[in-house]
């Protein structure tokens, strides 16, 4: 990893500390690896109860309320429960593979905070390949579903290990596509960078590109309606269906930790990341990563799931080439509009996005999705 | 050139989370395409039909309540009747409407479960299975009311019912009955305008009107694929030739169909309720004046109603003691099975649970 003025950009949490306070450049980023692990396993807590709270409002029920006031305790009683869980590992299972898998999938979760900007100068590494960093790091978690899937030995998780895979094949290119014409925009790949161009935020240039992103980021994290992997209807709970104790614990973690990546980069990317009036930046920060979660969740409670060969028709004949046309006219559109008149952006990007997508949905087939045998 | 790919055995159930009860399907798939299903049931198997024949004919109305334990009325009234005909039990005026009331929203209460149950296969998390249960609740706190039970009713006894219904009841049902047409339409906009289960559930599982009627399928099953019939039309029991109601029918067959056919019947229900809170005699006795222990005259009856899966029949033969000499039932959910592998074969995994969940049924009732 690579850490760039160590010293320079702990602001935030830090920002309190003097400018010469005693500690190599060691101490900084063991300070700040430390709060960035908790500042995200605090999140991950605080998602798993608005995710459990949020649904049983829109479900008619009330939700866990008994562990502490409004539930709040929810996730810390969920945690000690299946941490004190016997750990089962199935006998014809890979024991190696089994055991290694949840740690693929985790690490790469948490590396990816490294890069996100929590407030102005406020992150671990202001990378300037920070975005590719991002999509290249969270790709690698997919590793772990599959090494899960795989040692297993039970078909249930070896199904949702390998429509996992095929479903991360055909969204990381929407999904990329659409961050680049984000980056046409910016005119830089540093996380911080893209953040500083957005004196207006980047969902009102790209309205096309935040919907392509939002719904291939779902795909990416298996967020409803695309969670097929663990598709509980036909597959129980696909690749962790034979895990237990800690290391369900440990999927249980980066099912949340990825929702929380992928809801920060939509903030970053997007939304303006810290910047905004009045409150303090990590507490922009926080709200409008809530306020995409709050999107998920709600998604989650409202939407069926798709078929495995309704998702890839939909990622190749629909986001794909929809994410192409964005990139190609929002490249234009910077080489052509002067520096001046960007806003001209605004109406032009929303009345192409409603047309596209108008247009798109009406060429858009599904498959017969019957196989002849 | 294609892979060459080598089939393998999934064991769907009897415990998964979309097994309807402990029914287990052996499942050969190809990747994720169906190529052979094989059924495997009796997880269930309590043995009702013997446990009939060494009870009283009063003693095996509970026995009827575990059948399809999720619409016991119904089972009730198909056991009671089937009695009453071996018997030639009069029954009286206000227990036929009684009966039918209740039945009709056992049909409402039944058909909610498995529009939501079908949704939540589909993959909606619990979402429409918990706005239909609210409403179900409503009935169910009605039947509380008559019953006392909230499951197993045991309400219907062989000529008429248990008990009268109380003062509190007639209107705790109007009440019900003037918001239920609300509910059911948002129910039907949800989900008619949603782009994912049309996607999922149209020309999925198609079932043609003849291989229905072919394999003896029942109930709104055989009607979604475009045959009308309705017991309570062809061969009417109890007092539905006083009502007047039509019978919807769907045009394809598939799980979409299946799915509407419930809407469209709910609908006709509540129209059957709504004539029967009319015509409902003020006062009068709710049970035939029956002895304790029954002695039907020795013969045989097979009757049948129309329950919310379909034809329940009930088959029993008299010697003139106090318990049939044999007791068969015909149970619609298992008979209805019988189509499910040529509904599947070929379609995905995926849509194998939710055609399996447009069928709809309970595995107390197959495994008897």
């Amino acid at each position: 990893m690579i850490i760039a003025n160590p010293g320079f950009n702990t602001t935030g949490i830090l920002q309190a500390l003097p400018p010469d306070w005693p500690g190599s450049f060691w101490m900084h980023w063991f300070i700040f690896t430390t709060v960035i692990i908790n500042a995200v396993l605090l999140l991950v807590m605080a998602f798993v109860w608005i995710e459990r709270r949020g649904m049983g409002r829109m479900q008619y029920r009330l939700g866990p309320n008994r562990t502490g006031p409004l539930g709040l305790f929810q996730p810390v009683a969920d945690a000690i429960k299946v941490l004190l869980k016997e750990d089962i590992v199935p006998t014809n299972a890979d024991k190696i593979v089994h055991w290694l898998a949840p740690v693929v999938a985790f690490a790469p979760t948490l590396m990816i905070f490294a890069v996100i900007p929590f407030g102005n100068g406020a992150s671990l590494a202001n990378l300037d390949i920070g975005i590719l960093y991002v999509i290249a790091v969270s790709s690698v978690s997919t590793l772990g579903i599959f090494m899960a899937g795989w040692s297993s030995s039970n078909k249930y998780s070896l199904l949702g290990a390998m429509r996992n895979v095929a479903a991360i094949v055909s969204y990381e290119i929407p999904l990329v596509l659409s961050v680049a014409s984000v980056v046409v925009i910016a005119g830089s790949l540093s996380l911080a960078k893209i953040v500083e161009a957005q004196a207006i935020p980047m969902i009102l240039y790209q309205p096309l590109g935040f919907l392509i992103f939002f719904m291939a980021g779902c795909a990416e994290i298996n967020r409803s309606p695309f969670d097929l992997l663990e598709a509980d209807a036909e597959i129980v709970a696909g690749f962790h269906t034979e895990y237990s104790g800690m290391k369900f614990a440990m999927f249980y973690l980066v099912e949340y930790a990825e929702a929380l990546a992928i809801s920060a980069i939509i903030t970053t990317v997007f939304l303006g990341g810290w910047r905004g009036p009045v409150l303090t930046e990590a507490l922009w920060f926080v709200t409008k990563v809530v306020g995409v979660f709050f999107l998920m969740v709600w998604t989650r409670t409202t939407l069926p799931r798709v078929r495995i060969d309704q998702l890839m028709t939909f990622g190749w004949k629909f986001l794909l080439p929809l994410a192409m046309i964005n990139l190609f006219i929002t490249a234009i559109q910077v080489l052509v509009l002067p520096e001046s008149s960007m806003w001209l952006m605004i109406p032009v990007n929303f009345t192409i996005a409603t047309i596209l997508i108008l247009v798109a949905s009406q060429f858009f087939k599904l498959g017969r999705g019957r196989v002849e045998v | 050139m294609a892979l060459k790919t080598e089939p393998f055995v999934v064991n769907i159930g009897p415990i998964h989370p979309s097994s309807h009860g402990v029914y287990r399907m052996r499942v050969t798939l190809d990747g994720e395409v169906v190529v052979d299903i094989e059924p495997i049931f009796g997880y269930l198997h309590r043995g009702i039909e013997k446990l009939a024949e060494e009870r009283t004919f009063t003693g095996i109305i509970p026995l009827s309540d575990r059948l399809d334990y999720i619409a016991s009325m119904s089972n009730n009234l198909a056991y009671v009747i089937a009695v009453e005909r071996l018997a030639g039990i009069k029954v009286p005026e206000r227990a036929e409407y009684i009966r039918v009331i209740l039945v009709e929203l056992q049909r409402i209460a039944t058909y909610l479960i498995s529009i939501g149950a079908f949704i939540n296969e589909a993959g909606a998390f619990f979402t429409p299975f918990l706005y239909m249960f609210r409403e179900r609740e409503k009935i169910i706190d009605l039947f509380e009311m008559v019953s006392g039970q909230r499951l197993t009713y045991n309400y219907m006894r062989i000529g008429g019912v248990s008990q009268d219904i109380p003062d509190e009841f007639l209107p705790a049902l109007t009440k019900f009955m003037e918001t239920m047409p609300g509910y059911i339409d948002e129910f039907d906009t949800l989900v008619m305008d949603n782009e994912i289960l049309l996607a999922r559930s149209k020309g999925v599982g198609i079932l043609s009107g003849e291989k229905a009627t072919n394999c003896s399928i029942s109930g709104p099953v055989l009607r979604a694929s475009g045959v009308q019939m309705d017991i309570r039309r062809a061969d009417p029991y109890s007092i539905y030739d006083r009502f007047d109601f039509d019978i919807p029918t769907g045009s394809v067959g598939d799980c979409y169909d299946r799915y509407r056919q419930r809407i469209n019947e709910m609908r006709q229900s509540l129209r059957i309720i709504s004539q029967a809170m009319k015509q409902i005699p003020a006062s009068g006795p709710v049970k035939a004046d029956v002895p304790h222990l029954i002695h039907p005259p020795v013969g045989e009856v097979y009757s049948r109603i129309e329950t919310p899966k379909g034809e329940l029949g009930f088959y029993l033969v008299s010697d003139n003691s106090i318990a049939p000499y044999r007791c068969h039932i015909r149970p619609p959910s298992m008979i209805n099975l019988t189509a499910l592998r040529d509904m599947v074969i070929g379609w995905k995994i995926a849509d194998l649970i939710l055609i399996f969940g447009s069928i709809d049924i309970t595995m107390g009732e197959v495994d008897r």
